[in-house]
């Protein structure tokens, strides 16, 4: 079906709003494309396109939920989605945690889409790929890559006056290069809302040069290093901290943020004084819906870490009302303050340290601590005075996040990022940082 | 790898709008009515008749009804109760020797006819950057036929208050025995797949799967130390008479520390177990580093499979297909090749089926409408096969499909997944407690924990549920902070004993992932208590400011 507009959701939500004899109802519609193309071995193995608009309601009678969705949009569907809610709805136990959503509010819009982007077609994908395709084969290289596009919309509504619509759009690529003899392997990532701030040509021959640089590495001995980490090494990394900055958790006790005896470390000093993080739905460079879904609560500026110092926890409707605290929308990205220096400036001012380009298969190994454990990936080398100077085996390490916040040495210049496992949008600088944990080494290139 | 898509579920349950990440909510009366095969037949055929006529050499069409439930509670309260509906239809296209794929939850015959054209067209634009054509090993197509797991007890008709009154008990349980907090859920699954092919298939099939884990929180605030113990339950390829556990489905772990499942779960008696061990690993000993021989439970091993064997296997990872994103593969096609590589020692044998009964994996036919079949992995220690699909086989120098190729949704191109591949038990009579007996110096794992391989499939690092320190032939106390590294096949080369068949069973992963855009899988992969000698432990305790 097309995309709806303003106009189209509302009339919608009015309508399932007023076919809802329940106490509370609430309308989600989320509608738009997809398109993308994959390759590898130097040709494209798939490409897609992917078109769907669902709606989805929630009802409340009292404490009692149920929830449908349906993907068609003519009177009588949206009739059944809602007596389906109802229905499941009656069936369902009370919640005592049950919290109705909020009463209206207005959304302050954020340039979430670009027309550019809207406009991709398959050639505009089929080019993206052509470009390391056939750079790779000039250089006896093979690319493995993925493009894609998305051009959508949400729209919520609930039967207390909310109502919001806004569409977005955004591209993601990312590109391994390795050489034929599968010795030196290199990877980007560049991810964008609007496609004219991305180069395909640019971000393939990172990948590329990272690759010839790579092949015939040494081997390093496991232990605590000096590393610089660029934006793409840290984004799991810091999601997986901020998935643990909620205000319950840490009350509980089941968290990092837990403070011993009782309560949580809220306003605590964590991390060093030059690590400042904040959501902002606005911020130009990551826009984000300036609602969230899931509560239908507006997102709003907050720091999430000030001068090192834990500025803000999560809070759940339920839970800020137990704690005497305000909810707000929980945060669509993640900004993190940087320098002005590039990651090649911050690798000139290093004595010895390690480069790393990208981490893989972050996983938690001790939430009391943060610790995760990963591994480095497509591009790690040696750095002595001020310049790389070979290419180095990857490593496994052991670290947390907030050891390393800790042991910041300097921060270069914020870059625009998704994480391979966090919806969250991303502005993270790279970092310098002292005695980072690597245990093991790995033969994998 | 095991992917996050379930915290993204587990997430998405707790929040106050309860949307559902599966799909279309449909009301409970409506779960058992199946669409009518007439229509999927009739639709299948408009997509193939188009296709076919637009130019294309090949086409299938999978016309998909996914159903799934899922119950998400926290201590005694229900916290969501979802059921969710995804329809519509894949078609997938060989034009110009090149795939196109594109999917339309729109259920008419105009709808699909225009999708297939649509398949072609973008497989002609793909061919611009095809080095090589496409080529399909071949397939009988075996007219209309289907294919259903084996169940009693379908879950989509027991009443859903007595799947909540089931986890309240267990969270109950959990916290009368030590627990501070308590979450449990529940996931049930019904893929309801109809597949047809220009190849003259027509195949319907109804699989089931569940899955029912749990994490028992313990929490010491004076000394603000917490320690959690999941759930040992395996997810199975079956009906809700999983929960129907009877004596002879428990098994009594070595030295009786715990309770195991095998064949069906008691999630009330585990969570009882859970909450005590929860509270006990509050001040378990934590481990002194260093090698240890390793005895791991089958609940455990599986995802060591899973991730070393498993997926290493995979063919497409072998040839550079996942380089940008799940990786490639150590077990390069030349050490398949010499017939002599040692990926484990002469007592390790590795099957991969789509046949084993209760599997997470078990099906009739993939989703190439190649029929589900067992064949040899890894035999007396040397790696003799990979995974295959339809247009891999030849580069193996095989001349049929092994059925590996899988979509997660309608919506999804289906593409390269692994099938159970699983440790086969010992030959030799032993059992857990005899196992133990030979270790010295060693470590007993239960129980799913972090994990993490490298891209090739080589560095690897575990930690799991429970650990108890074995000593001199004894099991002791519990350990904490335990995790072993070591590289699959110094690892694999390091087994030295497996328990025999008595003692096998199956572990799995509901949401494996791979490929771009990410998709999901289940899997089940099966070992019987197996050690290890001589890997290396690491101390995991850390402090932070």
């Amino acid at each position: 079906m097309k995309k709806l507009n303003q106009e189209d959701t509302k009339r919608i939500t009015d309508k399932v709003l007023s076919l809802s004899k329940a106490d509370e109802c609430t309308v989600t519609i989320d509608g738009g494309r997809t398109g993308n193309i994959r390759y590898a071995r130097n040709a494209v193995s798939t490409a897609g396109l992917v078109e769907n608009t669902s709606l989805a309601v929630s009802v409340a009678f009292g404490k009692q939920q149920g929830t449908a969705m349906i993907n068609e949009f003519d009177d009588k569907s949206l009739e059944k989605a809602v007596r389906r809610a109802e229905d499941l709805a009656r069936l369902a136990p009370e919640n005592p945690e049950f919290m109705p959503t909020p009463s209206g509010a207005a959304f302050k819009a954020s340039a979430t889409f670009s027309d550019k982007t809207d406009a991709i077609d398959p050639e505009f994908r089929a080019q993206v790929a052509a470009y390391s395709i056939e750079a790779c084969r000039k250089n006896k290289l093979v690319a493995a890559g993925f493009f894609t596009d998305e051009s959508a919309f949400q729209a919520i509504a609930n039967s207390r006056g909310v109502f919001g619509h806004q569409q977005r759009t955004s591209v993601d690529f990312t590109c391994t290069v390795r050489t034929e003899d599968g010795r030196g392997s290199g990877w980007v990532r560049r991810d964008a809302s609007d496609v004219s701030k991305f180069d395909a040509r640019e971000a393939a021959d990172v990948a590329i040069e990272k690759a010839l640089r790579s092949v015939e590495a040494k081997a390093l001995e496991p232990g605590r290093y000096t590393v610089i980490l660029e934006p793409a090494a840290t984004a799991d990394l810091l999601a997986y901290m901020f998935g643990a900055f909620d205000a319950r958790s840490a009350d509980e006790g089941r968290s990092f943020l837990a403070r011993k005896g009782g309560g949580n470390r809220l306003g605590d000093k964590l991390f060093d004084e030059q690590v400042n993080v904040w959501a902002d739905p606005w911020h130009p460079d990551v826009p984000v819906l300036p609602w969230d879904s899931q509560t239908m609560l507006p997102r709003e500026k907050m720091d999430l870490i000030k001068g090192g110092k834990i500025a803000a926890l999560q809070y759940s409707p339920f839970w800020a009302k137990k704690q005497g605290a305000r909810a707000v929308g929980q945060p669509g990205n993640i900004v993190m303050a940087g320098g002005s220096k590039s990651t090649a400036e911050l690798i000139a001012n290093t004595k010895k340290g390690v480069l790393v380009t990208r981490t893989w298969y972050i996983r938690m190994v001790d939430p009391q601590s943060v610790l995760l454990t990963g591994l480095t990936r497509d591009g790690t080398f040696y750095i002595e005075n001020g310049k790389i100077k070979h290419p180095i085996k990857n490593f496994r390490f052991n670290e947390s996040p907030v050891t390393m916040l800790n042991n910041i040495d300097e921060l270069g210049r914020p870059e625009i990022l998704a994480g391979d496992e966090t919806p969250l949008q991303l502005l993270i600088p790279a970092m310098r940082v002292r005695d980072f944990n690597f245990t093991s080494l790995s033969d994998a290139v | 790898m095991e992917r996050r898509t379930f915290l993204k579920v587990s997430a998405a349950a707790g929040g106050t709008l309860l949307v559902p990440v599966f799909g279309n909510a449909i009301a409970a009366e409506e779960l058992v009515n199946p669409m009518a095969i007439q229509f999927k037949k009739a639709l299948a055929d408009a997509a193939l008749n188009a296709a076919t006529k637009a130019g294309a050499s090949y086409c299938d069409v999978r016309i998909g009804r996914y159903l799934n439930q899922f119950i998400t509670t926290r201590d005694t309260n229900v916290e969501n109760i979802v059921n969710t509906e995804s329809s519509g239809v894949g078609v997938r296209v060989l034009a110009n020797g090149a795939y196109g794929f594109v999917a339309t939850n729109v259920m008419t015959a105009d709808a699909v006819a225009e999708a297939a054209r649509q398949a072609v067209a973008i497989a002609r634009a793909n061919a611009r950057l095809q080095s090589e054509p496409v080529r399909l090993a071949p397939v009988k197509g075996v007219g209309e036929v289907a294919w259903a797991t084996p169940f009693t007890k379908d879950w989509r008709t027991v009443p859903v208050k007595d799947k909540a009154e089931m986890l309240i008990a267990a969270n109950k349980a959990a916290l009368a025995t030590g627990a501070t907090f308590m979450t449990s859920m529940l996931f049930q699954v019904n893929q309801q797949k109809y597949f047809a092919s220009t190849d003259g298939s027509y195949i319907d099939q109804d699989i089931h799967r569940l899955w029912s884990p749990f994490t028992a929180t313990a929490v010491d605030k004076a000394s603000g130390k917490f320690r959690t113990r999941d759930g040992l339950s395996s997810p199975a390829g079956m009906g809700y008479e999983f929960f129907d556990a009877q004596p002879r489905h428990k098994v009594r772990a070595a030295g009786g520390v715990t309770t195991l499942y095998h064949g069906a779960y008691d999630i009330v008696e585990d969570a009882k177990a859970a909450g005590r061990q929860a509270r006990e690993k509050l001040t378990a000993k934590s481990v002194e580093p260093g090698k240890y021989d390793l005895v791991l439970s089958p609940e455990h091993l599986f995802l060591t499979i899973h991730e070393s064997v498993g997926h290493a296997t995979e063919l497409d990872r072998v040839l550079g297909y996942e380089a940008n994103y799940a990786g490639t593969s150590f077990a390069t096609l030349d050490k398949w090749q010499s017939k002599k590589f040692k990926y484990g020692s002469d007592i390790v044998n590795f099957v991969a089926d789509r046949t084993t009964p209760g599997s997470l994996g078990a099906v009739g036919y993939d989703d190439e409408g190649v029929p589900g079949k067992r064949w040899d992995i890894i035999k007396d220690g040397v790696l003799v096969n990979y995974q295959a699909t339809r247009d891999q086989a030849h580069i193996i120098g095989e001349h049929q499909s092994h059925g590996c190729s899988f979509a997660d949704s309608w919506s999804s191109v289906q593409f390269q997944r692994m099938p159970n591949v699983s440790l086969q038990a010992g030959r030799k009579k032993l059992t857990p407690d005899e196992l133990v007996k030979d270790v010295k110096k060693g470590i007993y794992i239960l129980g799913r924990g972090s994990y993490s391989i490298d891209q090739q499939r080589y560095n690897f690092q575990f930690g799991g549920q429970l650990f108890y320190e074995i000593k001199d032939g004894k099991i002791t106390q519990q350990l904490g902070d335990v995790a072993y590294q070591a590289n699959t096949q110094e690892f694999w080369n390091a087994c030295t004993a497996m328990c025999d068949e008595r003692d096998w069973r199956m572990g799995g992963s509901f949401f494996d992932g791979k490929g771009q855009p990410s998709q999901i899988s289940a899997v089940s992969h099966g070992s019987s208590t197996t050690r290890f000698n001589g890997i290396n432990v690491i101390n995991t305790a850390r402090k932070i400011a």
